[in-house]
């Protein structure tokens, strides 16, 4: 019904016979009339007010929790409210990546602002303007270590799974090998690592905190790699970076992560953000768009993208990736949130999770389900009893409460952030509790 | 202006989060010895440092957006109000199935709409741009050589007008590019494609219309050249807004699609993304899909993994609330908006190119689809006036340049797409400022060198920028900047 | 334009500087930098790594390019210039300074031209 066509059918027709065409049919003639549509079976157009009403209707079938214990890769964090009015700026929502700098100095400054910010968080030396998500990044990052006499990328069995599959699918493409490196009571086997790298290993991928919430001994992980001369590359939370140790004091040459915990709602799984850092001697092989400082010909502080040569719509086939859009409405909420938590509300939300967490987790286990790793977490933890996840799970839905995540038989995986009060947390426990009849 | 770090003071900072309700944790973490340094803000300076920064940039809203190939359309305001709606912003993507039914239905409906326009038989929407959805359709082409025992396979054809990422996502994929030259007349030079092809071709990627705005009329007798040595063809979505609803690619022999949902139905590009790249099939190729798909089963909605799935190209299910945002949008147009959407993409572009011919000659001249391509290689020649003097001289007339210099197969070139959302008065604007421009070039070639002359800034050193790259703010403490 | 008398030259416009040890320093000519623009980058091999007449060994790089550079030698790249990785504006400035590579164990080349007939070969090539 609508198209948002300004003009009417009488100027469509002037226009028409200006350019000396009778009709639209005219504007086609070059294609084959055997190709051509009869007819599209869609449903007729609708009106502004049919359309949101469907699409409320479609809405309104989804549960939204307002309790929600399960992580897994994405994360309920408080989104201040700063965020969303920055980002729904009709300039930042609407407008074409930055290739014309004059007309684009707010984005490419924002995003020059989002790089610091990743270098701080990561305390590496440079980031590119984001990738799709933190699974993409674990990928491209593998990518990036990739050389002639270097073809196998290591994995921590203790990653997400999905950022696993991702790293393998990308791996398929390109004919690199991915083997696993086995865990051992909720973390990587270190041995099992050191036995494993040798000079044919291009790099191994840690997840800190990994899969299990649980942190990893990242500094001994990547002195291992690089004893074999392979690239060691973290992928990480990045609320937990605002406490613990940054990839750059571990050792890592690339540091990744999924950026959704700042300031980016559930979605449904998209749209996130994927960031991506590198260490300076890795910098020029980190894919996608990156924005540099310079001087414009008056001599005024001007942000532009740079080092374009690597990329795809220079080098072509030679390019090391074919990334072109990114995500950068998302970085500049990322950018947005970093400045309006600054350092102080980093890390308390940090903490705020941490506490929480181990708080959800001690709750559990006086309810009944055990700890299943005896480790130091972050905001995650796995739990084990002899109740089915299901009727566990489903009885907390019953209260309006998204559990943990069944991850295998008996085993949950539970997440508690900043979002999760005490009296909430009880809530849960009790109803727990009750299932478990402990 | 300055950056947000310079602004102001320690101690300043928003009160966001509560004060803890249970005992500290107290344990043992590694823990990070640098601090983090983010700006110290109130909620006052954050939000006016955003308005100014705002302020600097042209959205589709401040003013004419031509730039070729990128389909710079008017986005709907009633598709952000659907992404925003709590029911789809606010649900984790692992909740339990029967909590996300409506999240279910609208992936499995847009599917649906997708191929009925496409004229495919499944869609994904894994895939979060269009690069990433040529990677995605290159790797369908590989798994379904390689599920046949076919490892012969190993080479791409491109044609040398293609998009940048045809190539580059070919590499990703392992194949070697062989890039096929095109006619005089910008299409496939069908005889040397012919050359070309043999029983290692894995497939072809072709974007009809092409880069240079054209439909390439013997686009059947491509696709069978492909078929017939064993290849399947792959569809770059990219310029799909000229022609959807009037021929779907189903229909011209491609076994594979990529569309950009940020082109052509009018999702915002949001500066540079998130985008989305939804890849659509034939029947005998959606087994190798990636993620999981929505299916309906008695009105009931579930995640269905393909078979033989090539495994994820990301997380979860895509940009989902892009694909919302694209669902409302198709849902508005329906079976009459969509053609219809298209066919003033192309009037829009003839018009425009019929009314600057005499001054800027096309590359090729003859009717367009929904861009072309004009050569600024005569006026270089003459007075030294390059497209990149006509496209800073725009800037002065508030209107975002066309695409520079692409494709490569024309010299100078400036790539222009007006879209079907502008009205008749804008275009006869810029056709003036075209105009103008030309005639300033004629008196002045000199002065042309100078524009732009009226935006915040003018001609950014970029030689500087790459050769000492400064990708990043530089805290006074640390000295020089490295 | 600038060509030294000294020195040998490829088609592919990169010069040849044969040192008395055997070994040779190979660059790009003035008539090269001056076609490709503002340089702003190289990419080098390794040290080690076999070159081949005829073949890329590296790549420069300006803000909208990136072009192959062709070596004139078959050898072993013995040293790469990597003051040019954090001053890519030598090859502009001083061509014949901003040596690429030095090439030991030298078992072929490329036609190479002297001064005056590659000046010959480009300006009928511009024809």
């Amino acid at each position: 019904m609508g198209s948002y066509l300004p003009n009417t059918k009488q100027e469509q027709q002037e226009m028409l016979s200006e350019i000396g065409r009778d009709s639209f049919d005219a504007l086609f003639a070059g294609i084959p009339e055997e190709v051509k549509v009869k007819e599209l079976h869609l449903p007729s157009g609708l009106s502004e007010m049919e359309t949101i009403r469907t699409m409320e209707e479609l809405a309104e079938k989804n549960t939204i929790f307002r309790h929600i214990f399960r992580g897994a890769g994405a994360y309920h964090h408080y989104i201040p409210a700063i965020v969303s009015s920055v980002s729904s700026k009709e300039e930042f929502l609407t407008a074409y990546t930055p290739y014309q700098a004059e007309i684009s100095q707010g984005i490419l400054q924002s995003i020059f602002e989002y790089q610091t910010m990743i270098c701080e968080l990561t305390g590496m030396d440079a980031s590119n303007a984001s990738v799709y998500d933190g699974a993409t990044a674990a990928a491209e990052a593998v990518a990036m270590c990739r050389e002639r006499k270097r073809q196998t990328a290591y994995v921590s069995a203790t990653v997400n799974p999905q950022v696993l599959s991702v790293i393998r699918t990308y791996c398929y493409g390109s004919g690199t090998e991915v083997k696993l490196v086995p865990e051992k009571e909720g973390v990587t086997d270190q041995e099992a690592l050191a036995a494993a790298l040798d000079d044919t290993s291009a790099c191994f991928y840690l997840q800190q905190p990994n899969y299990y919430g649980i942190f990893e001994d990242a500094e001994a992980l990547g002195a291992a790699a690089h004893k074999a001369g392979a690239k060691f590359i973290m992928g990480c939370n990045p609320i937990a970076l605002a406490l613990m140790k940054t990839p750059a004091e571990c050792g890592a040459d690339i540091a990744v992560g999924e950026g959704q915990p700042l300031g980016l709602g559930l979605s449904f799984g998209g749209p996130y953000l994927g960031f991506m850092a590198a260490d300076a001697r890795m910098t020029r092989k980190l894919p996608g768009r990156i924005v540099g400082e310079t001087k414009d010909r008056d001599g005024r502080r001007a942000f532009v993208l740079t080092l374009q040569a690597r990329e795809q719509h220079i080098r072509r086939e030679k390019a090391s990736s074919n990334i072109c859009s990114n995500q950068a409405l998302c970085a500049l909420k990322a950018g947005v949130y970093m400045a309006a938590m600054g350092e102080a509300g980093m890390k308390q939300a940090a903490s705020l999770c941490l506490s929480k967490a181990h708080y959800l987790q001690e709750s559990l286990a006086k309810a009944g389900l055990s700890l299943k790793y005896e480790k130091p977490f972050f905001h995650e933890f796995v739990t084990v009893s002899d109740t089915d996840p299901e009727k566990i799970l489903s009885a907390l839905e019953q209260n309006g409460i998204l559990g943990g995540l069944s991850i295998a038989d008996k085993e949950i995986l539970w997440c508690a952030t900043e979002m999760n009060t005490k009296a909430e947390i009880d809530a849960a426990a009790a109803v727990v509790k009750e299932v478990c009849g402990a | 202006m300055k950056l947000i770090f310079e602004r102001g003071k320690e101690g300043r900072q928003c009160t966001l989060l509560p004060q803890c309700d249970v005992p500290a944790a107290e344990i043992e973490i590694p823990k990070r010895a640098k601090p983090l340094r983010l700006p110290h803000l109130s909620e006052t300076e954050i939000s006016r440092h955003y308005t100014e920064l705002a302020g600097q940039v042209h959205g589709v809203n401040n003013g004419f957006y031509p730039l070729g190939s990128c389909t710079m359309k008017y986005n709907p305001k009633v598709n952000e109000e659907a992404a925003a709606l709590a029911g789809f912003a606010r649900i984790h993507p692992l909740q339990p199935e029967h909590t996300v039914q409506g999240a279910l239905e609208v992936l499995e409906r847009t599917e649906e709409m997708l191929c009925e326009i496409t004229g495919m038989d499944s869609v994904t929407m894994q895939p979060a741009a269009g690069a990433h959805g040529e990677f995605t359709g290159l790797l369908l082409i590989k798994a379904y050589h390689d599920s046949r025992g076919d490892h012969k396979r190993t080479k791409i054809i491109v044609p040398d007008s293609a998009h940048g990422t045809n190539p580059a996502s070919a590499s990703m994929v392992g194949y070697e590019v062989v890039s096929i030259p095109s006619g005089s007349d910008g299409c496939v030079d069908l005889e040397k494609l012919r050359a070309a092809v043999g029983d290692d071709t894995a497939g072809l990627m072709l974007t009809n219309p092409n880069t240079v705005g054209l439909f390439d009329k013997n686009i059947i007798e491509i696709t069978s050249v492909i078929h017939e040595a064993g290849g399947l063809n792959y569809y770059d979505g990219a310029n799909l807004n000229a022609v959807m609803g009037i021929v779907r690619p189903g229909d011209m022999g491609f076994d594979v699609v990529h569309l950009n949902l940020h082109k052509t139905f009018s999702t915002p590009h949001g500066g540079g993304g998130p985008g989305s790249g939804p890849v659509g099939c034939k029947a005998f190729l959606k087994e190798f899909l990636p993620g999981r798909q929505a299916v309906c089963e008695d009105g009931t909605f579930s995640l269905r993994k393909p078979e033989h799935s090539i495994g994820d190209v990301k997380s979860f299910y895509g940009n989902f609330l892009v694909v919302v945002r694209a669902m409302a949008y198709i849902l508005m147009l329906g079976k009459e908006g969509i053609p219809e959407a298209a066919q003033n993409a192309v009037l829009n572009a003839n018009y425009m190119m019929e009314k600057l011919k005499a001054l800027y000659p096309p590359a090729y001249d003859e009717t367009c689809m929904h861009e072309f391509v004009i050569t600024l290689e005569q006026m270089k020649r003459e007075n030294g006036v390059t497209a990149m003097d006509i496209a800073k001289s725009l800037l002065d007339y508030g209107i975002h340049p066309p695409t520079m210099y692409f494709p490569l197969i024309v010299h100078e070139a400036l790539m222009i797409e007006p879209t079907e959302t502008e009205s008749r008065e804008t275009l006869d604007e810029a056709i003036r400022a075209f105009g103008e421009i030309y005639a300033k070039a004629q008196e002045d070639p000199e002065a042309m060198h100078e524009a732009p002359v009226s935006t915040y800034i003018r001609r950014p050193d970029e030689v500087q920028a790459a050769r000492k790259p400064v990708l990043r703010w530089s805290f006074p403490e640390d000295g020089e900047q490295k | 334009m600038n060509h030294p008398k000294e020195l040998k030259y490829s088609k592919s416009h990169e010069w040849v500087k044969f040192l008395d040890d055997g070994t040779a320093l190979v660059g790009l000519t003035d008539y090269a930098q001056d076609a490709l623009g503002d340089l702003v980058f190289v990419n080098l091999p390794e040290t080690g790594d076999e070159v081949t007449a005829g073949e890329a060994f590296a790549d420069v790089e300006s803000v909208k390019a990136v072009s192959d550079v062709f070596s004139p030698l078959t050898g072993t790249v013995a040293e790469v210039n990597e003051e040019l990785l954090d001053v890519p504006e030598m090859l502009n400035n001083d061509p014949y300074g901003a040596w690429l590579i030095k090439v030991e164990n030298i078992t072929g080349q490329d036609e190479l031209l002297d001064a005056d007939a590659y000046i010959q070969f480009y300006e009928s090539e511009e024809a």
